[in-house]
């Protein structure tokens, strides 16, 4: 009996796996056989490849449900409870930031982001330079993001209304737009969306929202929400500032 | 079969090494500041096994099935000689239409599958006592990522400069906030963030480079970026348009 529930369970999580992947196998499948006309590469690849995916993220959001979300919350309601800003800021700041460094689609965009500058002739062409540059805007976006999540956690706490800060940072991007060098514009505006991680969205929504559940007078969906926006924001101004630091 | 082995350690041990610092960071907050145990320490501690688990087999899954056929895919559409197109056609905008609607396509699809996005609808219907429906909202999202794909790619076959475009959404954007339902303002800022993760980025950043560096005049340093850009920015557009559209709707029933 509680074999075939647990069983029954399984299967309608792997079929919500399922369902979520349903369109990019519609799209995959639509494009190589009616468009481009072509035979699959690696179909018995292909097909093992879609069933580790399924069972990847049937086993994710698992996790999410069990294992971030709640450290999240009970983190939140820990810092919370014992009253300390300092500490407070310092975990914000060492989630944001320890989070993004090690991030793999930063340190792509990063090495990228060396090679356009030193072929655009803005930074020396040589090896040294274009690594002590990389590191750098590694470090400049890292340090934006700990930092935004330190604005982000203090709006909770004091209620700030968050359009006005957004729509202030719009305003920065845009002033900065105009003074940054055009070869780094296109790379800092998509600084912006790689920062979030899989792991990291978790983990700061549920950071927000158990805030301002235990904070008196904060609604968890108007003010709980709001962090990852700071973090998508604040790296594009500080890429354009190590943008213009350099040159 | 033991290739799969070696290849699945392998992506384990840089998810588990992504995860390292949150972990430290976990335990140094637990054990030296908050100084309190972790509530339900046994079923959080598996729910991170499952985490970490769940996200290399996602990730090993995604390179073996989803990025090759991805990049095959986006080359090939980009391709002049498979377009038909010769001469002064390359030039014309309108001779990649098969781009625009595959970017669309590929963009709603991976956003439905993104977990950082799934992770962000879960919580949002939980906050809102179930008001806001997880699918509704990722279904909103991705049509958000379609139509940013599609303008994005346009951008980078006509050439036309990024930041007009990112500027006029910032406008639509603040435009739209005032008019807005306020409850649903910060999610709709925060969606643009979560979108762009593990199964979008590498698909579109292979789009973006491949695209401009087919299309002729272009070069990939610079008109290669700004897709991501734009699936960062238009799912906001969205998220805010279907708001104030059910509040419309709701207002108009009342009277």
């Amino acid at each position: 009996m509680n074999y075939k529930f647990y069983s029954f369970i399984i299967l309608k999580k792997l079929w919500a796996s399922v369902t979520d992947l349903i369109p990019i196998i519609v799209v995959i499948v639509f494009f190589q056989t009616v468009v481009i006309q072509q035979p699959f590469p690696q179909i018995g690849e292909v097909i093992f490849g879609i069933l580790l995916v399924i069972v990847g993220l049937m086993l994710f959001i698992e996790g999410l449900e069990m294992g971030l979300f709640p450290i999240g919350e009970s983190m939140a309601f820990a810092l919370a409870k014992k009253g300390s800003l300092f500490w407070l800021m310092i975990f914000s700041f060492l989630l944001g930031f320890s989070t993004t460094i090690a991030e793999p689609a930063l340190i792509a965009v990063a090495k990228e982001a060396s090679v356009i500058s030193s072929d655009a002739g803005l930074i020396e062409n040589n090896q040294e330079t274009m690594e002590t540059y990389a590191v750098g805007l590694r470090l400049a976006v890292a340090f934006s993001v700990g930092l935004a999540i330190v604005i982000g956690v203090l709006r909770i706490l004091k209620g700030w209304p968050l359009h006005y800060l957004i729509i202030g940072g719009y305003v920065i991007v845009m002033l900065m737009t105009m003074i940054a060098p055009v070869e780094i514009i296109g790379l800092a505006y998509d600084a912006g969306g790689v920062t979030t991680s899989t792991i990291t969205v978790p983990l700061v929504t549920a950071l927000g929202v158990g805030l301002a559940t235990v904070i008196k007078g904060r609604s968890p969906l108007l003010d709980g929400f709001g962090l990852i926006a700071f973090a998508s924001l604040l790296p594009m101004i500080f890429v354009m500032a190590y943008g213009l630091f350099w040159f | 079969m033991f290739d799969y082995f070696t290849d699945f350690a392998l992506v384990l041990f840089y998810t588990l090494r992504d995860v390292a610092p949150i972990l430290v960071l976990i335990i140094f907050f637990q054990l030296v500041v908050l100084k309190q145990p972790i509530p339900h320490l046994k079923r959080v501690t598996l729910g991170g096994v499952y985490v970490v688990l769940g996200l290399a087999l996602f990730l090993m899954g995604l390179e073996k099935a989803l990025f090759p056929v991805g990049n095959i895919m986006a080359t090939q559409l980009s391709d002049p000689s498979f377009l038909g197109v010769t001469g002064v056609e390359l030039s014309n905008w309108k001779s990649y239409y098969w781009i625009y609607i595959f970017s669309a396509l590929i963009g709603f699809s991976t956003t439905i599958a993104e977990p950082s996005l799934i992770a962000v609808a879960i919580k949002a219907s939980e906050v809102s006592g179930g008001t806001i429906k997880p699918w509704g909202l990722r279904i909103t999202v991705a049509i958000g990522v379609a139509f940013a794909l599609a303008l994005g790619t346009f951008r980078i076959v006509t050439g036309t400069p990024l930041f007009v475009y990112i500027m006029a959404g910032y406008i639509i954007v603040i435009i739209q906030t005032f008019f807005a339902p306020k409850k649903l303002i910060a999610l709709a800022y925060d969606s643009g963030g979560v979108t762009t993760s593990t199964v979008t980025v590498p698909i579109v950043a292979a789009l973006g480079l491949g695209l401009s560096s087919a299309v002729p005049g272009r070069n990939p340093a610079i008109d290669g970026f700004g897709l991501i850009a734009f699936a960062s920015l238009f799912p906001i557009i969205a998220v805010l348009g279907y708001a104030q559209f059910m509040s419309m709707k709701k207002r108009t029933f009342k009277n």
